[in-house]
């Protein structure tokens, strides 16, 4: 059991953690709460069966599809949410207008019906005795690579720097030359990458229909408030921890596993109870 | 578009009857951007077409014609939406009596309101046994508006899946020579599934000679009925060393279990309810991978339960290209509605609903005789339904096939319905238990 635990709980942590990174990026550096984070990942899992069920081949529908994604994120930044950023409530507001919007108009050109995007990789391989899906270890190296990417960029680049300086004090940063706008609208676009690749990667593997976003969506803000408000670090093990509480709540309560997202969702209070900032909430308290 | 032009044709006729008052509103209730609620609408049409172009309801030498009014309960969410939209197509569309339902938990509701206005529903899509029982039998004045058209009422749905699990654990011993079958149950968490649930569970385990299966019951999983993967749930049926998993979907986690387990090649044989799969577009849906699902269902390729079913079926692909779900069965119910009005000879309420209470109809389903409940019977010579495994690319009919409803009173009393075939283990699973 405990393998299974481990195998399954791998391919749901690097989903979760994808999308919790690319949120916990956006809130770290421009302080927005985009709640249409998710629906951006469900709109991806539509691209790619647009693009691969019309012809243009897996290659070029992953680049389209990214592309698009990442284009229109922008275009919603600059549009709805940069206008009104500094007032939270109202940005919680305008993002999820934005995602329920993103729902309808999916719902409006796809209809209501599961849609099913042909795994890149089929079949399956025994791992410590198993069965894992082919197309979930190529799930796994996507979001394996997109970590390690994003990892490259903040740290060993200027334009992480300039990231990290204005996670860290916008005001500073603005004050050290750094263009806080464009870094927050690059991130935007970085975090919305990974939101992108992550839909991607689970459209063999999952359902693609509208409401896919909402479960994600609840994840993703608990993983980051479970690992304390705009620690990357943080997000990145709630993910994990929220993954693994997931699957092994179907393996140690099979008749309740339609209760696994409640109760990842109360481990998480649980966890705030002896830590209420979060796992690493007070190392921002520190950096600040 | 030909589906397209009769609709503004028929529409067209009926907008000029309904100015000379000679209109028979039916609202018709379903969540109409799924698959299901799509289904309620096109039997309903074709029915409604159909009647009208024989020339419509005569009652007391007035001729009326049925017009449709689409209600969209939306009931797949959980919200007031199917309330406000019963309540809109009484109130505002001023329908003269509603047929559909899907969601047992949306139906309650709408079933409520349709009491509060006197409005006759005719069920077609929900099973669950207490939309009827502890209300019809109970409070017969308040409730004796509700009918039951399809399916079969849970209980006797259970007991047709029963019956495809049975079979399948017999094939198991048969050809596999596995004498106890380990049985897993996934089910979503839908009110209708608890009881199918609990009685698989016991039965699971009990001897054959006590009427159970003989088998062993290894867990019971119960995902979201919104879940968007089950892989979780099927290591840990293939953990528990289970040989079949009897499934309870009437959603589209349904086409999520059957993705991930064609997918994976778990080597369990999967059989119960599954209405996804009683659809022309399951191999699609699960992208190829649903092939050698097993669900109880109405209508199968090449199947007449009735006289009346390959004309149904047959004009259904034509119009619309694929098989029909048995959330369909508006279809039957419009007849049946058409026919209590003509033998009551009249539009009035207490008229036609003792006169519903008296049908007996050859529909597309089997012959529909209600009970005290105002459910139809279950049984031989009335309604069974049908098991349905996808084989070859097509659903394909497997039971009743050589079945004895009653071997012990009536041994000589074998069912077999007319181009069913033998049950079929999926190859994968065959290959993995097979000398084991």
């Amino acid at each position: 059991m405990v393998a299974s635990i481990l195998v399954n709980g791998l391919v749901y942590s690097g989903v979760y953690a994808m999308l919790a990174l690319g949120f916990g990026l956006v809130f770290g550096v421009g302080r927005v709460l985009n709640l249409a984070h998710t629906a951006f990942y469900m709109v991806a899992a539509y691209g790619i069966f647009y693009f691969a069920s019309t012809g243009f081949g897996m290659p070029l529908a992953v680049v389209l599809t990214t592309l698009g994604i990442v284009a229109a994120g922008i275009a919603v930044y600059k549009l709805f949410i940069e206008p009104v950023r500094e007032m939270e409530a109202t940005v919680l507001i305008a993002t999820l207008a934005v995602a329920v919007l993103l729902q309808e108009l999916v719902l409006v050109f796809f209809g209501n019906e599961p849609r099913h995007v042909p795994p890149a990789l089929s079949g399956f391989t025994q791992v410590v005795g198993v069965r894992v899906g082919n197309q979930e270890m190529v799930t796994l190296v996507v979001a394996a690579l997109s970590l390690i990417g994003a990892w490259f960029l903040l740290s060993r680049t200027k334009l992480g720097l300039a990231i990290r300086a204005a996670a860290q004090d916008r005001e500073v940063a603005n004050l050290m030359g750094i263009n806080v706008n464009q870094v927050t609208a690059i991130v935007m676009g970085l975090g919305l990458l990974l939101a992108a690749l992550a839909g991607i990667a689970v459209a063999p593997l999952f359902t693609v229909e509208p409401g896919m976003w909402m479960n994600p969506l609840v994840i993703v803000l608990a993983a980051v408030v479970l690992g304390g408000l705009g620690s990357l670090k943080g997000s990145l093990i709630g993910a994990v921890i929220l993954a693994f509480a997931e699957v092994s709540v179907v393996f140690l309560v099979p008749g309740g596993s339609y209760l696994r997202t409640a109760i990842a969702l109360l481990i998480m209070v649980c966890v705030f109870f002896i830590r209420p900032e979060g796992l690493f909430g007070s190392s921002i308290a520190e950096e600040r | 578009m030909k589906s397209l032009i009769c609709c503004l044709v028929s529409s067209v006729f009926a907008l000029g009857l309904s100015v000379s008052g000679q209109v028979i509103r039916i609202g018709v209730v379903g969540p109409m951007t799924f698959i299901q609620g799509i289904h309620h609408w096109r039997g309903a049409t074709l029915a409604a077409d159909e009647i009208n172009a024989a020339g419509g309801i005569t009652v007391g030498g007035t001729t009326y014609t049925i017009e449709l009014v689409r209600v969209d309960s939306n009931e797949m969410q959980p919200g007031p939406d199917a309330v406000s939209a019963v309540e809109r197509a009484i109130t505002a569309s001023k329908v003269d009596f509603l047929v559909g339902g899907f969601r047992t938990e949306a139906m309650l509701a709408m079933t409520e309101v349709a009491a509060d206005y006197k409005k006759i529903f005719l069920i077609a899509g929900a099973a669950d046994d207490g939309l009827l029982k502890g209300r019809v039998d109970k409070n017969y004045n308040r409730y004796k508006y509700l009918f039951r058209i399809t399916p079969v009422r849970s209980t006797y749905l259970a007991q047709v899946s029963f019956i495809l699990l049975r079979d399948v654990v017999e094939t198991f011993r048969r050809e596999l020579g596995i004498s106890q079958p380990k049985i897993a149950i996934v089910a979503e968490q839908a009110a209708w599934a608890n009881m199918i649930v609990t009685l698989v569970a016991l039965q699971a385990g009990t001897p054959v000679d006590k009427g159970g299966f003989g088998g062993q019951h290894v867990g019971t999983w119960r995902p979201s009925a919104l879940a968007t993967s089950v892989a979780a749930e099927l290591t840990a049926v293939e953990r528990a060393g289970a040989h079949i998993v009897f499934t309870v979907f009437s959603g589209p986690v349904g086409v999520v279990f059957g993705r991930d387990w064609g997918r994976l090649q778990v080597p369990v044989a999967a059989v119960g309810i599954n209405v996804e799969a009683q659809a022309q577009g399951w191999l699609d849906a699960t992208g190829g991978f649903g092939a050698y699902t097993a669900t109880a269902g109405i209508y199968a390729t090449g199947v007449a339960v009735t006289e009346a079913t390959l004309p149904f079926i047959e004009k259904f692909q034509a119009e619309f290209g694929e098989l029909p779900l048995f959330t369909a069965g508006t279809y039957d119910a419009l007849y049946i509605l058409a026919d209590a009005i003509r033998r009551a000879g009249s539009l009035q309420t207490d008229a036609v609903i003792s006169a519903l209470e008296t049908t007996d109809y050859v529909s597309t389903l089997g012959r529909i005789v209600f009970d005290e409940l105002h459910d139809p019977i279950w049984g031989p010579d009335y309604i069974t339904g049908l098991g349905v495994q996808w084989q070859d690319g097509a659903p394909k009919a497997f039971w009743p096939r050589e079945w004895q409803p009653d071997p012990a009173k009536l041994p000589d009393l074998v069912i077999s319905t007319p181009g069913t075939v033998p049950y079929v283990i999926p190859p994968w699973v065959k290959d993995h238990w097979q000398g084991k």
